[in-house]
């Protein structure tokens, strides 16, 4: 009796596998799990994993299911390299999402492209990633994009003639934020009346605040990740100053009304996703992520779902062979004329140039939807 | 500008003074660099935090909480870690390390039960009314701050000055082996030290996430760079010392953000540590390093 039954378990334990192994495709996420970068690199694996059940759910790619590996890279640079290798050579992934931080991405994307595995990144926003090569690909819209339109809809609509700059100067994602924002600001023709840096794990930002005040700007132009920029925020209230604040894509963040609850007003942010757009797609995901996390979800979550639907889009289109290095170039292959739908809005990819002016990775094409906060929310502005 | 940057290094300076002086304390009557003191500021922040959210209580009873919360955390490390090294007569960098794994321990406990995210107290208890003195500008709450962080450094001071417990711990810092020999329980006094370098440790570590709006796992790391800083710069486990250190490392950071860019702050705040250590290499009230018989 007890033979039979452990021959029997042993058969079906055996048939699961073989079909496990058969009809799964397998692929890497390396993100930011704990330490300082956690707080983006959480809500882009849950983004990820909201994708994956519905894609899963729907009958997979093909009738293959998607198995997603999901690694810890601390938000360092050394850690990143280390969990790209693990995922590319142990775990034999098709391809890659992930790292969370751009300064990250910098280090470990060259591993992933010298051996020829796409490597999607949902939250790389610094310039220069793509550069890295032609399997680096990403959904994340560079600030490049994104910073002069807000710009130029809030000085529009504030009338703002000149503005004080603060900007985290030991950060490459908040850096080159400030490089886009000086640029835009020289074709504005907008003259910055000073320029103030903080540095990563500033609690105290009063002295800048001070000397900003006594320079008499018309709004300040912050580049800054919530952690920073929220105490900013309140910080600024405290002191009086009431001034209008245009923030990167690191401000558009529902977490902004908890870390800067009541003195969030008047903060105005460009992003191709918001949590107030209305599109069906949208409040589907929005719907979707607050059901299965009864969490509200932020862009990093938003862009990691997108990123995972292109991908199975693209899938979908590829003729897997069962043999790794062939079918990672037909992914490859296959993403760039992927077109996708969600929650950020209509998308698709554009190759961009590599350092030597040769062609290299791919960037996103969307359009940004500018917000101003009022009353602990953000109002799209037309 | 210069009365508003003024106040901002006086509030400021009162949260470093108030760290360092833990951390100094602790090496001074120990003999051990606790490098956990940074872990301690950010538990204190958390312990202030969870009693206003979960508890409800209110600001004053949260400051309370968390320095009983600290304290408790200072005995243990003691208990734990200090005495049982001294006991054995680890060498000196023994306890020191084992600080290290202390913090890390307490940062990641913190980061698994709070998450990795900043947090923030609820807005509703903190009191927003600005108050204008002329040029500057100031929250109620900021002066609450400056109030207490002054408070406590005045009662330690006063402590350690005139009351019996203060002699007899100036007796122990001076030589551990005299003061046994004078009837001081030695052991009882390294527990009580750790546990009020501990509290003030925490305390520090609330008004500054008071002050700021920003509780976060890893903020003690950048404050514990500090008072290092400021501890070796006021001569290390000189009270005075660390007093005047923190002020002077608050004051250096904002007046280099005022006049000469924030981008310099902490090349100008260092920079001008490293002059003062070159003219002074005990430190600003450090005695001369002599061996001890």
């Amino acid at each position: 009796m007890r033979l039979v039954e452990i021959f029997i378990a042993a058969i079906i334990g055996l048939v699961y596998m073989t079909g496990l192994a058969a009809a799964q495709i397998k692929i890497g996420a390396a993100e930011a799990l704990t330490g300082n970068a956690a707080q983006y690199g959480t809500p882009i694996r849950k983004g990820l994993e909201l994708a994956l059940r519905d894609i899963n759910g729907s009958g997979g790619i093909n009738g293959q299911k998607i198995e997603l590996l999901v690694e810890d890279e601390q938000g360092k640079k050394e850690e990143a390299i280390t969990v790209f290798k693990k995922l590319i050579f142990q775990d034999k992934v098709l391809m890659l999402f992930g790292p969370t931080l751009s300064n990250s991405a910098q280090a470990s994307d060259p591993v992933a492209q010298s051996v020829k595995v796409v490597v999607f990144g949902t939250s790389n926003t610094a310039d220069g990633i793509t550069s890295i090569g032609n399997y680096v690909f990403r959904n994340s819209v560079t600030e490049a994009d994104i910073l002069p339109v807000t710009l130029r809809v809030a000085a529009h609509k504030t009338g703002l003639k000149k503005v004080a700059v603060l900007y985290g100067n030991d950060d490459i994602f908040t850096k080159s934020g400030y490089d886009n924002f000086k640029k835009a600001l020289q074709d504005l023709k907008i003259p910055v009346t000073t320029t103030e840096t903080f540095a990563k794990g500033d609690v105290d930002f009063k002295p800048q605040l001070t000397k900003i005040k006594a320079s008499n700007p018309d709004a300040i132009v912050l580049s800054a990740l919530v952690a920073e920029g929220a105490p900013i925020l309140v910080q600024a209230r405290q002191a009086g100053i009431t001034l209008p604040f245009i923030g990167g894509n690191g401000m558009n963040s529902p977490r902004v009304f908890e870390l800067a609850k009541d003195s969030s007003d008047n903060l105005w942010v460009g992003s191709p996703w918001s949590v107030e757009n209305p599109a069906a797609e949208n409040k589907q995901f929005i719907a979707a992520y607050r059901k299965a996390y009864a969490a509200v979800p932020d862009q990093f979550a938003a862009q990691a779902y997108d990123a995972m639907h292109i991908v199975a889009q693209a899938l979908k289109k590829t003729k897997l062979s069962g043999k790794l290095e062939a079918d990672r170039i037909s992914l490859r292959d296959a993403l760039p004329a992927t077109q996708w739908t969600g929650a950020t809005g209509p998308f698709k990819f554009r190759q961009v140039r590599g350092r030597a002016g040769k062609p290299a990775g791919y960037d996103a094409v969307q359009t940004a939807i500018v917000m101003m906060t009022k009353d602990n929310r953000y109002v799209i502005q037309k | 500008m210069l009365a508003q940057q003024i106040v901002n290094a006086i509030s400021l300076g009162g949260v470093y003074a108030l760290f360092a002086l833990g951390f100094t304390l602790i090496f001074g009557v120990l003999n051990v660099l606790n490098l956990a003191h940074g872990a301690l500021f950010m538990l204190g922040a958390y312990a202030a935090l969870a009693a206003v959210v979960f508890l409800q209580l209110p600001l004053l009873a949260a400051v309370l909480v968390a320095m009983l919360v600290t304290g408790i955390a200072g005995w243990i490390l003691d208990k734990v870690i200090f005495a049982p090294l001294r006991t054995r007569r680890a060498p000196h960098l023994a306890p020191m390390i084992a600080t290290i794994g202390v913090a890390i321990t307490m940062t990641s406990l913190v980061e698994g039960s709070f998450g990795a995210e900043n947090l923030r107290f609820p807005p509703e208890v903190l009191p927003t009314e600005i108050l204008t003195l002329g040029p500057v500008q100031i929250t109620q709450l900021e002066l609450k701050i400056i109030f207490l962080a002054f408070a406590l450094m005045g009662v330690l001071l006063w402590g350690l000055k005139k009351s019996r417990f203060g002699r007899a711990l100036r007796a122990l810092a001076e030589s551990p082996k005299a003061a046994a020999l004078m009837g001081v329980d030695v052991e009882g006094f390294f527990r009580v030290t750790s546990i009020i370098a501990a509290l003030l440790g925490g305390a520090s570590g609330v008004l500054i996430a008071l002050n700021t709006n920003a509780v976060f796992p890893h903020m003690g790391q950048p404050m514990l760079h500090k008072g290092i800083a400021v501890v070796i710069l006021g001569g290390m486990g000189d009270i005075r010392g660390a007093l005047l250190g923190g002020f002077f490392l608050a004051f250096a950071e904002v007046f280099s953000v005022a006049y000469i860019g924030s981008t310099m702050r902490d090349a100008v705040a260092f920079g001008s540590l490293f002059v003062v250590l070159l003219l002074r290499p005990q430190g600003l009230f450090g005695h001369a390093a002599q061996r001890r018989a």
